[in-house]
C-alpha cells in the first residue's frame, strides 16, 4: 500500500475541516470541524509511523503522540463546550459572527 | 505475486473507509441540520478509527473509538442540546461570506496534494513488519515521552476545572 493513499486522505479530511472552520456560524460546527482536523493529523502520524517503523523496528512514536493528540482533543472539546455553553447563556446565541467586543 | 506487491484486499478496503469519511466530512461542513451532521461527525470518526487498524495501529483505534465515539460524542450532542439548537433544518449555520472558504480549502488541498505527489509518490509501506506492540506503546509513553505525559495529565486536570469553573451558574 502507498504511503499516499494515508497522507492524501489526510489532507483531504484536513482541508474538509479548514473550510468549515471558515465557513461555519455556529460554535458547536466550528468545535465539530476542529476534530476533523486533529483526527487529519492523527492519520498522518501514524502512516509515518509505520513508514518510520519499518527501518526502526519496536519505536512506536507516532502511536504516542496519536495518543497524546487523542487526549489534548478530548480536553480541548471539553473547554470549547463549557465557553460555547456561557456564550450562550449570556447572550443567548452562539452565533460567532455576533462576538465582536474586542473588534477594535 | 501481484497481489502481494497490490495488497488487493488493503486498498479494497482503504478506498471503501475513505470514500466513506470524505462523504460524511464533506457532510459535516454542508449539512443545515445539526444532528445530522454529528452523526456524520460519527462516521468519519469511526472510519478513522477503521484506518487506524489498517496501520497495524490497535490501541490508537480502540482508543479513538472509546474516546470520540463514546465520550467526545457525548459530549457534543449535550452541546446541541443544552444551546437549544433547532433540531430540524437550520438554515442560519454558515457565515455571510462562507463561499470564501472554499477557494482557501481548494489552495491549500492543492499544495499539499502536490507536494505530497511529488515527495511520497513511490514510497510504500512495509508490507508485514511494522506491527505495533502494545508493550511498546507503552515503553513509549512511559520512558522517553514521561515529561509530555505529566504535563498531558496536568493538562486534563486544567481542563477539567477549567470546564467546571467556566459552566458552573453562580
Amino acid at each position: 500500500m502507498l504511503v499516499n493513499n494515508f497522507l492524501l486522505l489526510g489532507a483531504v479530511l484536513f482541508c474538509i475541516g479548514v473550510y468549515g472552520v471558515i465557513a461555519r456560524k455556529n460554535a458547536v460546527m466550528v468545535l465539530m470541524s476542529i476534530e476533523l482536523i486533529l483526527n487529519s493529523v492523527n492519520l498522518n502520524l501514524l502512516a509515518f509511523n509505520q513508514l518510520w517503523a519499518k527501518d526502526n523496528p519496536g519505536h512506536v512514536d507516532g502511536n504516542t503522540f496519536a495518543l497524546y493528540i487523542i487526549a489534548i482533543a478530548a480536553a480541548e472539546v471539553g473547554v470549547g463546550l463549557a465557553m460555547v455553553l456561557l456564550i450562550f447563556r449570556n447572550r443567548k446565541s452562539i452565533s460567532l459572527d455576533e462576538l465582536s467586543e474586542m473588534k477594535g | 505475486m501481484l497481489a502481494q506487491n497490490v495488497q488487493v484486499a488493503q486498498n479494497i478496503g482503504f478506498g471503501i473507509i475513505a470514500a466513506v469519511m470524505i462523504a460524511s466530512a464533506l457532510k459535516v461542513v454542508t449539512s443545515s441540520n445539526v444532528v445530522h451532521a454529528a452523526l456524520a461527525l460519527v462516521a468519519v470518526l469511526a472510519g478513522a478509527a477503521a484506518q487506524y487498524l489498517l496501520l497495524a495501529a490497535e490501541f490508537v483505534a480502540v482508543t479513538q473509538i472509546l474516546v470520540y465515539v463514546g465520550a467526545v460524542m457525548v459530549l457534543f450532542l449535550f452541546g446541541v442540546m443544552l444551546t437549544r439548537a433547532k433540531l430540524g433544518r437550520d438554515a442560519d449555520l454558515n457565515n455571510k461570506n462562507a463561499k470564501v472558504g472554499i477557494p482557501v480549502a481548494l489552495l491549500m488541498l492543492g499544495v499539499m496534494v502536490y507536494v505530497l505527489i511529488d515527495g511520497w509518490h513511490a514510497t510504500k509501506l512495509p508490507q508485514d513488519g511494522g506491527q505495533v506492540e502494545l508493550k511498546n506503546v507503552s515503553d513509549s509513553i512511559f520512558v522517553p515521552y514521561l515529561l509530555p505525559f505529566w504535563a498531558l495529565s496536568f493538562v486534563l486536570l486544567a481542563a477539567v476545572i477549567g470546564a467546571i469553573v467556566l459552566a458552573r451558574k453562580d
